[in-house]
């Protein structure tokens, strides 16, 4: 894909010949401090809840569910390490819950977010693509699902079935998808229209192979700002459900429900809330972060806007 | 216009009805129990729960008890509660100003704060205000209100004692001091509340204000010698307010269901506090009640946003 033939890309002075779209982009997110640090940041988080098996129980001497009723509302201390960020009320090492708790809260995030993906790309494809009445009826159903607010939907469907970490990933990434949609929907409208589309229809390409070899190319850029950004937004949904009572259910640990389970004791063990919720933030802003990063590196026209 | 309002609303109402009978479905479909409050209970025998049940009128399938609940509906009459026996509608009357004391004053709060800070973020693009403002504007919608909330009560709460942090509904604002009291305990849900929807509003101000300094007009308002404060206030900001108002009327039920965890945190006895409660208690005129009005407000809110968008803006024509 040739930097000209895209409508996403900056007509930004080319700094060295046939920059490809994402070379040119990579290029630019290498000066880009925040964004890298930011990336860094996630990457660090994802691949220590990934280990936390290994260093539950190598590290820190600890499973998640261990209790030391000798040791409740332990202050953080480095020694033992499993009680560096304190233990909670049943003497649990609040640092090796938060790990796996980052299993399930990240595990939510990153695949709700690809449900969404996958839904939003298809419908928004075929929506835009094809026009008039099917378009009429993805935007209906649109339209009306995003007038029950999304979040007393995903409270009560989630009371009713109790779920677990892979229901609630599959009920969130069934009910996340419309902003997508709508995205996708709105650039293959402006996309149709334009001259390599009717080139390639003209040498006889099938509408699948337009909508996912000529359409999709172009609207994917902007894509992955979206989904950097629904990631960050799941995981707050998650963590705000989880609090509620409602999403993923003691004992798994998950950083919304520690923290639930730490406002109970907040007067005793500050630290208990202080954790979870500063991971939840940092992860959520680092996706933010990397989101909008994204976003000016693909195109620099929207620099500094979002 | 009036036609188009028309239009918009008639086209409403089956997507309204669609929305009733969704909420209704997964309610009635769902694995809860309305006696669950007498479930445990040994001491109830069978046929006095089969009775309590036919009183509730749950011996019907449920798509008659959804015809009668709609029936119902649209006369007015939002049926009772199966736990405390009373109008679902007094209910909601009840919780409401508490609702709108803390969930309404924070919004226009942060209105007010977006605002300003969104204009002199675009005009002074990169300056340290800039800076400073989206730092915080990104630390604000990152950060989940829960713990905002949890921390300004460990902070004020537990260690300074400055505020208290569950919330009296039962306070009367008859004189100076009651009024203090009022404020005192409101401060804490609307900081967090406030807060996060200027993070959101500020960065949608800022953004939409960006889109237009770069444009013909404006080159055009400087070059005609206008100051710089008319150029931004009566051209730019103008320009850049239409979207930015109908998405402030497109947040107003966003606000509402946020809400529910803020009045979670701090007790708050409103319309979000009731509505888990009643979830928990299967108590489902209630829920089915509540989710259908917050509906509405978002239907109806989708609507002011389009007209507005058109009255603000002689551009667009509506159709």
């Amino acid at each position: 894909m040739s930097a000209t033939a895209t409508p996403l890309i900056a007509m930004a002075p080319a700094r060295r010949a046939s920059a490809g779209l994402w070379s040119n982009a990579l290029y630019r997110l290498r000066r880009d401090r925040l964004t890298l640090a930011a990336a860094t940041t996630l990457t660090v988080l994802v691949v220590l809840s990934i280990l936390a098996p290994l260093l539950a129980e190598h590290v820190f001497d600890r499973s998640f569910e261990q209790q030391d009723l000798l040791k409740t509302y332990h202050p953080p201390t480095l020694d033992p390490p499993a009680y560096l960020l304190g233990g909670d009320e049943l003497g649990r090492s609040q640092v090796v819950r938060l790990l796996y708790g980052g299993q399930v809260s990240l595990f939510v995030g990153f695949v709700a977010a690809f449900m969404n993906l996958t839904i939003g790309i298809g419908l928004g494809l075929i929506s835009g693509y094809f026009r008039g009445p099917v378009d009429d009826v993805i935007t209906w159903f649109i339209t009306t699902l995003n007038s029950i607010p999304i979040i007393f939907l995903l409270i009560i469907i989630t009371t009713l079935f109790a779920p677990g970490a892979l229901t609630l990933t599959i009920i969130i990434g069934l009910l996340f998808w419309t902003g997508i949609t709508n995205f996708v929907r709105g650039q293959t409208f402006a996309l149709r229209e334009r001259e390599f589309i009717l080139a390639a229809r003209t040498i006889g390409a099938a509408s699948w192979r337009i909508m996912f070899r000529h359409v999709l190319p172009n609207i994917l850029p902007l894509i992955f700002v979206l989904l950097a950004i629904d990631i960050g937004t799941i995981i707050l949904a998650e963590s705000a459900l989880s609090y509620l009572g409602l999403g993923i259910v003691p004992p798994t640990p998950s950083w919304g429900n520690m923290l639930s389970n730490a406002s109970t004791y907040f007067s005793r063990a500050w630290w208990l809330v202080v954790s979870p919720g500063a991971t939840i933030f940092l992860t959520v802003l680092c996706l933010y972060l990397i989101g909008d990063g994204l976003r000016d590196a693909l195109d620099p026209r929207l620099k500094g806007a979002s | 216009m009036g036609r188009y309002i028309l239009r918009r609303l008639l086209v409403a109402i089956p997507t309204l009805i669609v929305i009733s009978f969704i909420i209704y479905a997964v309610l009635a479909l769902s694995p809860i129990d309305p006696l669950s409050a007498f479930g445990a209970d040994p001491r109830v025998p069978p046929e006095v729960r089969e009775n309590i049940r036919r009183s509730l009128g749950l011996d019907q399938p449920w798509p008659i008890r959804y015809v009668k609940w709609f029936t119902a509906l649209i006369q007015g009459d939002l049926g009772y509660s199966f736990m405390s026996h009373s109008p679902v509608i007094g209910l909601i009357v009840q919780r409401l100003p508490n609702t709108l004391a803390v969930v309404g004053v924070a919004y226009v709060i942060g209105v007010l704060i977006a605002l300003p800070v969104g204009m002199i973020s675009a005009v002074k693009r990169y300056s340290l205000v800039d800076q400073v403002a989206t730092t915080f504007a990104f630390i604000g919608f990152s950060t989940p209100t829960f713990f905002t909330g949890l921390l300004l009560i460990i902070i004020f709460s537990v260690n300074l004692h400055w505020l208290p942090f569950i919330y009296n509904s039962n306070l009367k604002i008859e004189d100076l001091g009651s009024f203090l009291q009022q404020v005192k305990q409101s401060i804490m849900p609307i900081t967090v509340l406030g807060l996060f929807d200027a993070a959101v509003l500020t960065r949608y101000v800022r953004s939409e204000m960006l889109e237009h300094l770069p444009l013909d007009y404006v080159r055009t308002a400087r070059s005609k010698g206008l100051r710089e404060r008319a150029v931004i206030l009566s051209h730019v900001l103008r320009n850049s307010l239409i979207p930015v108002v109908t998405l402030i009327a497109l947040g107003v039920p966003a606000v509402f269901a946020g809400a529910i965890v803020t009045e979670q945190i701090f007790r708050v006895p409103g319309i979000g506090e009731m509505l888990v409660r009643a979830i928990f208690d299967g108590d489902i005129p209630v829920v089915a009640a509540v989710v259908f009005l917050f509906s509405v407000l978002v239907v109806s809110f989708n609507l002011v946003a389009d007209v507005l968008y058109a009255v603000l803006d002689p551009r667009i024509k509506y159709t």
